[in-house]
Order: C-alpha cells, then sequence, then structure tokens
C-alpha cells in the first residue's frame, strides 16, 4: 500500500478554470491511467532533504499568513478590538504611571543625596563677626568639607526672590531671619553615628540656636519610596494578572466562534499547534496594540503635565524636569504587553482549545 | 488495510455501541457499512478516525496499531485518511477552492502544488467553475462533491464516509457512488457507511451489516 500510493485526484495538471462540460466532452486521463507518481514516504536522502526544506517553508508561511491573518481579523472589527486594546492599555498605563512618577522622585532624592547639607541657625544676637569666626573654627575640622555663612540680609534677600513673597517681607519692619551656616560634610558614606557625633559638636556651641539634618528627609524620603515602589509592582502584577484575563477572556470567545473550523482542520490532520498558531498570535496583537494605546495614554499625560512639573521646579531654583519612558522603555513596556497577551491567550487555548476535538 | 479483532466500545453512559466486531479489510477494497441509526456505524467509522477509543479489543488499521498511537501522532495519521461527511463539514467562511486546500495547507505543500492539486481535485468532481464561490450558494449535491474533493485532496490512501447520500435524490447519489467507484479503481480503499437498502443492491459491493453494535453479516449478498 505505502509503496505505490495511488493517485485520487489525477495528475497535477495546469488548465484554465474553463467549464467542467467543456472538460467531460473530452476523454479525461486523469486518475484513469497508471502514472508515475511520487512515493508517499521519499527514501532518498536528497528528497527528503527538499521536502524538509519544504516542511520549514510551509511553517514559516503559516506562521505569517497567521499573523497577517489574526491581525486583519482584529482591523475587521475595529470598534471591539478599539475596547479591548483600551481597557489593555489602561490596566497598562496605570501602574506605568505610578512608575514614572517614582522614578522622578527617585531621581530628585539622589540630587538631594549628594549634597548631605547640615544647616546650623546661629542665635539672632550673634554678630557678622563672630560668626564668621565660628565658621572658620568649623571648617577647619577634617570633616568638614565647605562651610558658607548666610547673613541674616543675605538670608533675606534671597528669601524675597525665590519665595514671590516679596511685598509681604517689605512691610516687616525688621529682619526676622537669623544667620545661618551651611555646613557640608567630608562624609562619603556618613555613619549615623559620625554624623551624630557632628550634629553634638555643633549644637554645643553657645550661638549656635538649631543645626537641621537635611540627611534625614532625605533617608526617610527614600523609605517612602522604597514602600511606593513595592507598592507600584504590586499593582502593576495584579493589573497585568487583569490583562491576562481580558485576553484570555477575549480569546475563549474567539475559539467558540470559531469552533466548527477548528473542527475540520482537527478531522483532515492539523495538529494542536497549527490550530493554535492564529489564537496566540492575535494574543499577541491584543498585547502589543494595547501597549501602544498605553503609550499614548502615557504621551498624552506626560505632556499635560510636564509643563507645570517645569514651571513648579523652576519656582524652587531647580533645572528639574520630567523624565518620561524614553525610548528604550517604551519599546520595553510594548514587548512587556505583547509578552501578556501572547500568554493570556496561551492560557485560553490550553484550556479551552486542546478540548475541542471532534466528536 | 483496516482490521478489528474483538473491538468493543461502550460509552462513558453505559450504552455498549460495539461488541466483539472483528473484521479484515484489504487495501483497495471498496465496502459498505449498514445497519439502523445506532447501530454502531458511526462509531466503527469514529474508532478509525480516532475520534474515539476502543473500551477493548484491538484495531490496526495501514500496518498501525492504533491502541499505541499517542495524541500527537493522530493529525498525522489523519491525513492519510479522507472523511466524508454527510453534512459535508464545509467553512462557510471561506471559497471552495479554500476549503479543498484545507488538508493540504495543514500538510504544508508548497504553494503552486497546492494550486495544482485542488484545481485536479475539484475538476474530478466537475466544480471546477465554482472555485471561487462559497459553498453556502451550492446545491446540496454539489456541496457534497466539495466535502468529496477535500476528502481526496490529499491523495489518501482510505477513505471513509459517513452517510455520503442521505440527503440526496438517488440521481445525485448515483453521481456521488460513480465517484467513489472511480476512486476505488485507482487502489483507494473506500468505506461507506448507508443505510440506502436500494443502493447497497445496486452496488453488490462486500457488505458489514451491524444490528445492535455486533456484526451479524459479512459478505456480498445480504
Amino acid at each position: 500500500m505505502k509503496s505505490q500510493r495511488p493517485s485520487v485526484t489525477g495528475a497535477p495538471r495546469t488548465r484554465p478554470a474553463v467549464s467542467s462540460r467543456g472538460a467531460s466532452a473530452t476523454p479525461r486521463p486523469a486518475a484513469r491511467a497508471p502514472e508515475p507518481e511520487q512515493p508517499a514516504r521519499p527514501q532518498g536522502a536528497v528528497q527528503s532533504k527538499v521536502r524538509l526544506s519544504h516542511k520549514f517553508d510551509a511553517y514559516i508561511a503559516h506562521h505569517s499568513t497567521s499573523a497577517i491573518d489574526s491581525l486583519v481579523r482584529l482591523l475587521d472589527a475595529p470598534f471591539q478590538s478599539l475596547m479591548t486594546w483600551l481597557v489593555i492599555a489602561i490596566a497598562i498605563a496605570l501602574p506605568a504611571t505610578l512608575y514614572i512618577g517614582f522614578a522622578n522622585l527617585q531621581q530628585l532624592g539622589e540630587n538631594w543625596e549628594g549634597s548631605s547639607q547640615i544647616s546650623v541657625f546661629l542665635r539672632p544676637d550673634v554678630s557678622d563677626l563672630k560668626a564668621e569666626a565660628l565658621r572658620s573654627r568649623i571648617a577647619a575640622r577634617s570633616d568638614i568639607a565647605k562651610v558658607v555663612y548666610v547673613s541674616p540680609e543675605q538670608g533675606l534677600t534671597e528669601f524675597k526672590s525665590h519665595s514671590g513673597l516679596g511685598d509681604v517681607v517689605d512691610s516687616l519692619d525688621k529682619n526676622p531671619l537669623p544667620g545661618a551656616l551651611l555646613v557640608t560634610p567630608r562624609l562619603q558614606n556618613a555613619s549615623d553615628s559620625a554624623i551624630t557625633s557632628l550634629e553634638q559638636f555643633l549644637v554645643a556651641d553657645p550661638s549656635v540656636a538649631d543645626v537641621r539634618l537635611d540627611m534625614q528627609w532625605v533617608k526617610r524620603l527614600q523609605q517612602l519610596m522604597a514602600l511606593g515602589k513595592k507598592l507600584v509592582f504590586g499593582l502593576g502584577g495584579i493589573l497585568a494578572l487583569g490583562v491576562l484575563l481580558v485576553i484570555g477572556n477575549t480569546i475563549r470567545l474567539a475559539i467558540e466562534n470559531r469552533r466548527d473550523e477548528i473542527l475540520v482542520i482537527k478531522l483532515v490532520g492539523g495538529t494542536d499547534a497549527y490550530v493554535a498558531r492564529p489564537f496566540l498570535y492575535t494574543g499577541l496583537w491584543y498585547g502589543i496594540g494595547g501597549g501602544l494605546f498605553a503609550l499614548l495614554i502615557l504621551g498624552l499625560g506626560f505632556l499635560w503635565v510636564s509643563s507645570t512639573t517645569a514651571q513648579l521646579a523652576n519656582l524652587y531654583q531647580s533645572n528639574f524636569r520630567l523624565q518620561g519612558l524614553g525610548f528604550f522603555g517604551s519599546i520595553q513596556l510594548v514587548l512587556l504587553a505583547g509578552v501578556t497577551g501572547l500568554a493570556g491567550a496561551w492560557i485560553a487555548v490550553v484550556r479551552h482549545l486542546y478540548h475541542i476535538q471532534p466528536r | 488495510m483496516i482490521r478489528f479483532d474483538n473491538v468493543s466500545k461502550r460509552y462513558h453512559s453505559g450504552f455498549d455501541a460495539l461488541s466483539r466486531v472483528s473484521f479484515d479489510v484489504e487495501p483497495g477494497e471498496m465496502l459498505f457499512l449498514t445497519g439502523h441509526s445506532g447501530a454502531g456505524k458511526s462509531t466503527l467509522m469514529k474508532l478509525i478516525m480516532l475520534m474515539e477509543r476502543p473500551s477493548n479489543g484491538l484495531i490496526i488499521v495501514d500496518g498501525q496499531d492504533l491502541g499505541h498511537m499517542s495524541s500527537g501522532q493522530i493529525p498525522h495519521y489523519r491525513r492519510n485518511i479522507g472523511v466524508v461527511f454527510q453534512n459535508h463539514q464545509l467553512l462557510f467562511d471561506r471559497t471552495v477552492f479554500d476549503n479543498v486546500a484545507l488538508p493540504l495547507q495543514i500538510a504544508g505543500l508548497p504553494h503552486q502544488e497546492i494550486g495544482r492539486r485542488v484545481r485536479a481535485a475539484l475538476d474530478k468532481v466537475s466544480l471546477l467553475e465554482k472555485e471561487r464561490l462559497n459553498p453556502i450558494v451550492l446545491s446540496g449535491g454539489e456541496q457534497q462533491r466539495v466535502g468529496i474533493a477535500r476528502a481526496v485532496v490529499n491523495k489518501p490512501s482510505m477513505l471513509l464516509a459517513d452517510e455520503p447520500t442521505g440527503n440526496l435524490d438517488p440521481e445525485l447519489s448515483e453521481e456521488i457512488m460513480t465517484l467513489f467507484r472511480q476512486f476505488n479503481d485507482v487502489g483507494v480503499t473506500i468505506m461507506i457507511a448507508s443505510h440506502d437498502v436500494e443502493l447497497l443492491k445496486r452496488m453488490n459491493k462486500r457488505i458489514l451489516g451491524l444490528v445492535e453494535g455486533k456484526l451479524v453479516h459479512d459478505g456480498v449478498l445480504w
């Protein structure tokens, strides 16, 4: 049976699509005469190599047709697809926004960390001369990098120019600000005890009213941000699960809609992988489309917020500017969304598609 | 080609669809399977197609023991069997051409080869001029012929047909039978399930008769 497989459909013929009535008038040699037929399973090494490369070409071709067909199917129902894409986009944009926000805060925190400044406020009755003397005394210490004296007058001028409260300040009959020393310690990785001993030394001086450690605030901020990051990742995880379920459910419906087709394909010898391929691509397109829409949402939000942020930063004398995701970040986001879509489709395929068997 | 040895099939509901059925089919044979509905015709066909597994017994098709076939091998096994259904099982979201091309696309044939073979198969069933139509606009007999073209386009060594003439008038079923006979002439093993007694008499071929899941007749005359 295997060695001489009969031809059922007749010799391969290339003939124009004319009416079969005309064809039946002429004698039809198809299938009647014994014909040279290629064996069912070629034995030669060369032949099997050719067959294999054919198979590979066909495999690649099915991938590309599946990819294109599934995209065309999505675009054929634009409203429905848009809905799904937007749901996914919102679920992605939410944690992404938080992530960008915290990344920016962290950047801000890093700037502060570099200047682990100590502000030393002097008593109001301390004269410039005395303050200058204290300044050189502190600067002489080995663990001090720099000390700057800000006199009450200087302080008032600065406050007037940056606070936007110039008129109010002008109406004061007396300068309420004390003199201050801005101390920058030399400690690279200042240990808590070293900082505390420095602080004690500064407080001990009779002309010092108060010592403020800005670093403590930086540390608290960092702690808060570590907590915030965990929240972002937790939220991101939950929403990714949501995306997975949305895509999984959408694919499940698509599978149900094409049930007849799946049954026929399985009956004529389609493998599970063959049947699954278009649905996996559909999931990928849902994910990538959702990721692109998420980028759009993020971009619009960025435009909306960034000018306000710049103004705010200017008010604080900072050249801080809001950082977006950037090119690589955007690509990562879309890829991540695509992978999530693929995973959602895969879950649906495993749960539903493989159970559809011809009965 | 097909060997059933003491094959029984009991469904989960407890219904015995087949009990202790044994027969042999030679390569190139054409035979009919008959019996009332519920006698086990469809179950027997489903066992050959591996749509069901037997509860007991041995089934060997084309030298392969179906009991030892993993689910991963089933698709490749099915590519060697053409199936024709009473309800055609055509897909109405694509043309006649694409319906017939489906088994070849699945098997991964090159594009031109698919075009050649599909046209040859459609020519065989005299539907070449309708290749661009949607099968939904075709008549019942034409749809059945599209189903036959799809079953044979992959040049299978075996053809199974479940009530292929069930909904057709005698002239059309004669036409379909002529087609089957032509395929059989070139060596294809053909098994047709039918309860049309007139048809069985006309064809005068080997008949397997099933009654309540038991094989009660095996031979030319009823």
